[in-house]
């Protein structure tokens, strides 16, 4: 299974992918093009909360706040200080990492039930921060950043982001990246042992592996992932508000995981793909959309825990990573 | 109004939160302690409760204490119906595996809100309280019929204590908390004790939310912060413990209504949540709790 063959196999279909997506920004009709780049920037989240939950076997239910550190990270310092556009996004990276950092060596202490709360409840903390200083965030309204500030320079010349091909192009170029590095992560010797841990976490102890110093990798990784979504969101889509830092942020990523496939690196972005239609397709009928996304979770989790990769991976093509 | 009154009627306010939060937070500690599941929809059956309170009295004329009594009774039948229907469709085919409860119950969570809100509404409405009398003291009126809800609490509390610790149903609760395999060896059905409880713990919220919507009125949202509180009272008070549920409900609720009339209710929130957060990273048997197994 682990073969040169397969291996081959394996790049040749992340390459594919991220081909077909780069052709389809010539042909996509306007309305699907504008989706698919904000559904691209959506599931490198789910992406990095797959390196966590699909992977290393750890639930969080709080992922939001790492959405938002990069969101943040990345908003205000565009918004007050006028950051140009590379200085704003590091400085989303970065808030990612100390957030995750933090929590991963808080949170890591505790272990199932209790981590889904702990990170649920850290989550909520986030979340009320940006209410406590709504004079800088101004909570539920957002801010809105200004064309200007969303232009990339490159010397003289400039990137426009809000230019819907340069927009594409951007959040692309984002999903490429975090793709083709949760393919290294995962069948690095780092991501095996997280596979390990998953399964019996004890027996990787006793073999001689610092469970937690791998866990925290895991944690930060992750973090980081998903603050790279949050700042690659607020400068490119130029909406920062503190919805965004609420718990439905953290469920809908872990809904697009169980959906797409858990511990399958394609799954996060079928997922999101598929569900952003349902909720766009239904909503046209109805304004239920939490309806839905509750008859799903409960679905999925009943009936199709593997999700859509997971059984095709199962079923037919076991060399699917 | 000077410190020691102003002091007083925020400690009685905060009884009051108490004594909803505990009957609340022991519905969500029996479900955890007895089934190991974390019921994250929770919070729903509490705001279902309020709605079908609302809804009942609504149907009903005359005396306000007519339709209130009516909506105490019938409204958490309808709440646990609803939770039995829900535990054997969903949570009994996952085997309770705690993981994938709590991912069912936030898809339940979001359906029974999605549904209030379609056919209830974004509006907030009241239950008329069945009474109105008000207790002077020597500084300010207060409403008897929210000292007569912490009294309401304190009696369901005893009868729940008296079930739990003196009769056979309590002993077959205990017996399935403790080790379900062997109770389940003894011939005890644990399968329809999971139901009873997952019912009962439903009932409980559905009392609690009757018994707090003449005060704060029947919202589809109301749910969110009574389940964080609840998450708070249960952990902070050890998993599965009468006692210490009851002491930090106490705890919570009295501290929550002090701070919130003295500083600002977000900060209140965040500090709270943050201590809770650090209690169960660092004493995850709670602060009363024994040591789980």
């Amino acid at each position: 299974m682990r073969g040169g063959n397969s291996s081959a196999k394996v790049f040749l279909l992340h390459i594919a992918v991220i081909g077909i997506l780069f052709a389809l920004n010539f042909i996509l009709p306007e309305y699907h093009h504008g989706v698919l780049a904000r559904v691209m920037v959506l599931s490198v989240v789910a992406m990095g909360y797959n390196m966590l939950f699909g992977y290393a076997g750890l639930l969080s239910l709080g992922h939001a706040m790492f959405f938002a550190a990069g969101l943040y990270g990345a908003g205000l310092t565009a918004y007050h200080f006028g950051w140009a556009m590379p200085a704003a996004f590091a400085a989303g990276l970065v808030s990612g990492a100390v957030l995750s950092l933090a929590i991963g060596l808080l949170a890591l202490r505790t272990t199932g039930v209790a981590f889904m709360i702990v990170t649920m409840m850290f989550a909520q903390v986030c979340y009320l921060l940006t209410f406590y200083f709504s004079e800088w965030t101004r909570g539920d309204d957002g801010l809105v950043l200004g064309q200007e500030t969303r232009r990339l320079f490159i010397g003289d010349f400039y990137l426009d982001l809000t230019h819907p091909a340069t927009r594409y192009m951007a959040a692309l170029a984002l999903f490429s990246v975090v793709l083709l590095i949760t393919l290294f992560i995962v069948r690095s010797a780092h991501g095996r042992v997280l596979v390990a841990i998953r399964e019996n976490e004890e027996r990787t102890k006793m073999l001689g592996y610092d469970t937690f110093a791998n866990k925290l990798v895991a944690v930060v990784v992750s973090g980081v992932i998903c603050a790279s979504a949050g700042a690659a969101y607020a400068l490119l889509f130029g909406y920062v508000g503190s919805s965004f830092a609420s718990v439905q942020y953290s469920i809908l990523p872990l809904l697009w995981v169980l959906l797409g496939g858990a511990a399958t690196t394609l799954g996060p972005f079928v997922g999101a793909l598929f569900m952003y239609y349902v909720v766009d397709i239904t909503s046209s009928y109805t304004s239920a959309y939490l309806l839905i996304v509750g008859v799903a979770l409960i679905l999925l989790v009943l009936y199709f825990p593997k999700g859509i990769l997971g059984t095709i991976r199962e079923r037919w093509i076991r060399w699917l990573p | 109004m000077a410190f020691g009154p102003h002091l007083l009627l925020a400690a009685l306010e905060g009884l009051v939160t108490s004594a909803v939060l505990a009957l609340m937070a022991l519905g969500l500690s029996l479900v955890f302690g007895v089934m190991r599941v974390v019921n994250v929809a929770h919070g729903e059956f509490f705001m279902l409760g309020a709605v079908l309170a609302w809804w009942i009295a609504s149907l009903v004329t005359g005396h306000p204490a007519i339709g209130f009594l009516l909506a105490l009774v019938i409204s958490p039948l309808i709440v646990g119906a609803v939770a039995l229907v829900a535990e054997r469709l969903v949570l009994r085919r996952l085997n309770y595996n705690p993981e994938a409860t709590i991912v069912a119950t936030i898809g339940m969570l979001y359906i029974i809100q999605q549904l209030a809100l379609t056919f209830y509404g974004p509006q907030a409405r009241p239950v008329d309280a069945p009474f109105t009398y008000r207790i002077l003291f020597p500084w300010f009126g207060y409403s008897g019929y929210k000292l007569s809800i912490i009294a309401a609490s304190i009696v369901l509390l005893t009868a729940t204590w008296f079930v739990l610790t003196r009769t056979k149903i309590g002993l077959v609760m205990r017996a399935t908390q403790y080790d379900s395999e062997t109770a389940q060896a003894f011939g005890i059905p644990v399968d329809r004790v999971y139901a009873g409880v997952f019912a009962l713990g439903a009932m409980l919220a559905a009392i609690a939310a009757v018994l707090i919507v003449p005060i704060t009125q029947a919202h589809y949202l109301m749910g969110m912060d009574p389940l964080l509180l609840s998450f708070i009272v249960v952990i902070i008070g050890g998993l599965g413990s009468l006692r210490g549920t009851v002491v930090a409900a106490v705890l919570i609720g009295l501290s929550d209504g002090i701070i919130s009339a003295f500083f600002s209710p977000t900060l209140a929130k965040i500090i709270a949540t943050l201590l809770v957060a650090m209690v169960l990273v660092f004493r995850p048997q709670g602060l009363f709790g024994t040591a789980s197994r």
